[in-house]
């Protein structure tokens, strides 16, 4: 063989394999994602990440979204708002996505909303904070709960049971502070008097004396203990230590197994307001969410091997949001997309029934949040 | 009366963890005049080994000691492979090495562990134990008799032990030492593999009551090494008392101030010390030849 005909070959090889690869790409819906898979918030990044690669996985077996295939670029922004920026950016100018799902954390979401304000591209944020979607901005929207939403369902089942004297212990962390102050805001909306506010840091090993102040104040109800990590656990422990007997209020912020693991028996009785995912199989046969709920946990479950959390749900939420947009939408056209989410309707996700409105770009109510309690070691439904 | 106790018995709870803490330093920095800060992440070991051994169905007590040793073995690993190398560099660039040491200790245990928190049950119960109208759980007591074992282990060993005054004698000169025929390398050694074994029984003890996870180390090491300044470094009694002195200010300030404020109240007490007592409430002075 000469030297000219290998160069012939190699021409035609390469001629054949640039459309072998072209072929796919015309017609494919690229998504981007960045979000703390590591990092000290990768306990909401990792689940997040699995569960976006696994629905990419399944939607793709089943022919993609408007028969075209799905493209997930995905960062790892550790957290980080300077890294999120940076992701950002590439994912707008380099990487063309129509949409984007992500910043795990209120930090990293808020650094990345102007660079997507002004590239006019969707994006779904699955961070906490309410500054995020108040006051609306325009191409940007958010699939979890608010701390605020939380306080209302939680001082809602205190009015019903006739509470009308409180205690606060709250952590001084990210989530406790901001929780504490939404609470503290909405409170007299309810007819509730918060007697006795008290804080602890993160770290600590024991919360008994600001528990012993509580239990002193004159008239207290009930006590709430907005907080997040193993804080809320202890709290618990210390209640039961004190022989308090009036009701413990939990936030969503442990709304997981692994907070009754670590209070033992002392969780008994605790109340708190959680997601529909943390009592899946106790939901009636008949409410709207079950399927939905059901079917995510199982799917993670048996994907991950590991135990499905709320995190996963929300990016589940955000990703099944952005399918139904985009086949509504029936274009890749990013404008004609964030029509349709801002028209969705009834969306029934699994942190809940998704009905935006153009002054509402998170959708959620109240019913969003269960009360439960813990009983014999599990969660409860009580309402 | 009741609310006084109270916040005292939860100092003592508090204070007697820093306290466990505070002597793990005490041992290295006699041998070396270097402050450990991966002392933290001996407790972390003993805590998360414990806990990961005993619910895979190990007795707790052979779980524990499988922890101290594990925690050993990596104390004398951090001596031969960091600091041993680094020997003849000053104390500033070893202390620098300890903080390295620390940062890798506990994202190996991310890795090898997990990211969840831990803990294991308590070794007499849970049933609070009341005293005049304050409670108090078992398992603080065990804390406190710890800490009350360790330092007088440790009291002994410094005062009544060859091995003790070989201790001292290294730190206090190297050369001088080993013409005696002190050999530093095994005093070194020794050191290390002792302080972690403390360091690891403080996380088997504390577990029960402030669970553990793998980046427990640093918050730890941060408030064993204030009580360990405000006491006096490198002293046995210096650590114990000033553990419970800054628990016992904390939950005072906590109790009676406003626990925003907790955190600020033990710092300030420790500054006003240190402003007055350069060397801690029972540091030995030094004097400085020229």
């Amino acid at each position: 063989m000469t030297f000219q005909s290998i160069k012939t070959m190699a021409a035609a090889l390469a001629v054949l394999s640039g459309f072998a690869f072209a072929q796919p790409a015309l017609g494919e819906v690229k998504l981007g994602s960045t979000l703390a898979v590591t990092g000290p918030a990768s306990f909401l990044g990792d689940p997040e990440a699995k569960t976006l690669k696994m629905l990419v996985d399944q939607v793709n077996a089943a022919g993609g979204i408007n028969g075209e295939s799905v493209t997930l670029i995905q960062y790892d922004d550790a957290a980080n708002p300077n890294n999120a920026r940076t992701f950002a950016t590439r994912l707008v100018e380099d990487d063309e996505v129509i949409a984007v799902i992500g910043g795990s954390t209120t930090g990293a979401t808020m650094a990345m909303i102007p660079i997507f304000e002004d590239a006019e591209i969707p994006f779904i944020s699955l961070a906490g904070a309410v500054v995020i979607i108040d006051p609306v901005k325009e191409w940007v929207f958010k699939t979890p709960h608010t701390d605020r939403m939380a306080c209302a369902k939680i001082f809602e089942d205190m009015q019903k049971q006739g509470i009308g004297k409180i205690g606060m212990i709250s952590g001084t962390g990210g989530f406790g502070k901001s929780m504490r102050g939404q609470c503290l805001d909405i409170v007299g909306d309810y007819g509730i008097e918060v007697v006795a506010d008290e804080t602890y840091g993160a770290k600590d090993a024991d919360m008994t004396p600001q528990l012993t102040k509580i239990k002193n104040s004159e008239g207290v109800q009930a006590v709430l203990n907005p907080g997040f990590g193993q804080g809320p656990a202890l709290v618990t422990r210390n209640y039961a230590q004190l022989g308090m007997s009036q009701p413990l209020y939990q936030s969503h912020g442990v709304a997981s197994q692994s907070f009754i693991d670590l209070a033992g028996e002392a969780a008994e009785g605790v109340r708190m307001a959680a997601p529909s995912l943390l009592v899946a199989d106790s939901l009636a046969a008949d409410d709207t969410q079950r399927d939905v709920v059901v079917a995510y946990k199982q799917a993670y479950e048996s994907e991950t091997g590991q135990p499905v959390s709320t995190f996963g749900g929300y990016a589940y939420d955000a990703f099944m949001m952005l399918k139904a947009a985009i086949e509504t939408a029936g274009s890749d056209d990013p404008a004609a997309i964030r029509d349709a989410l801002e028209a969705m309707q009834g969306h029934v996700g699994v942190t809940g029934e998704f009905n935006f409105s153009p002054d509402d770009h998170l959708g959620l109510d109240l019913s969003a949040f269960r009360m439960v309690e813990v009983k014999d070691g599990a969660f409860v439904l009580i309402d | 009366m009741a609310e006084l106790l109270q916040f005292l018995l939860s100092g003592v709870t508090v204070g007697a963890i820093y306290a466990l803490v505070a002597l793990g330093f005490t041992l290295i920095y006699n041998a070396s005049e270097v402050v450990n800060f991966a002392q933290g992440e001996f407790v972390m070991i003993g805590g998360m080994t414990t806990a990961f051994l005993s619910a895979a169905g190990l007795p707790i007590w052979l779980a524990a000691l499988l922890a101290i040793l594990a925690a050993v073995l990596i104390g004398i690993a951090l001596n031969k492979l960091a600091v041993e190398p680094a020997r003849g560099a000053p104390v500033l660039a070893l202390i620098i090495i300890t903080i390295g040491a620390s940062i890798f200790l506990s994202g190996t245990a991310e890795i090898v562990f997990d990211k969840q928190f831990h803990r294991f049950e308590a070794f007499s119960g849970d049933a609070p134990i009341e005293i005049g109208g304050a409670t108090i759980v078992p398992q603080s007591l065990w804390v406190l008799g710890g800490a009350m074992a360790v330092f007088a282990g440790l009291y002994l060993f410094f005062t009544r032990t060859l091995m003790g005054r070989a201790v001292l004698a290294t730190a206090n000169n190297r050369l001088a030492a080993k013409l005696v025929g002190i050999n530093t390398g095994f005093v070194m050694t020794f050191s290390f593999a002792l302080s972690a074994a403390i360091g690891a029984l403080a996380g088997v003890l504390v577990t029960p009551i402030t669970f553990t996870s793998y980046d427990v180390g640093v918050g730890l090491a941060l408030k064993g090494f204030a009580g360990a300044m405000l006491g006096g470094m490198g002293s046995p009694p210096g650590a114990l008392v000033g553990g419970l002195a800054i628990g016992l200010v904390e939950a005072l300030t906590a109790g009676y101030i406003s626990s925003d404020y907790k955190d600020a109240a033990a710092f300030i007490v420790i500054l006003g010390v240190l402003f007055f007592l350069p060397q801690g409430l029972f540091g030995a002075k030094q004097v400085e030849r020229v």
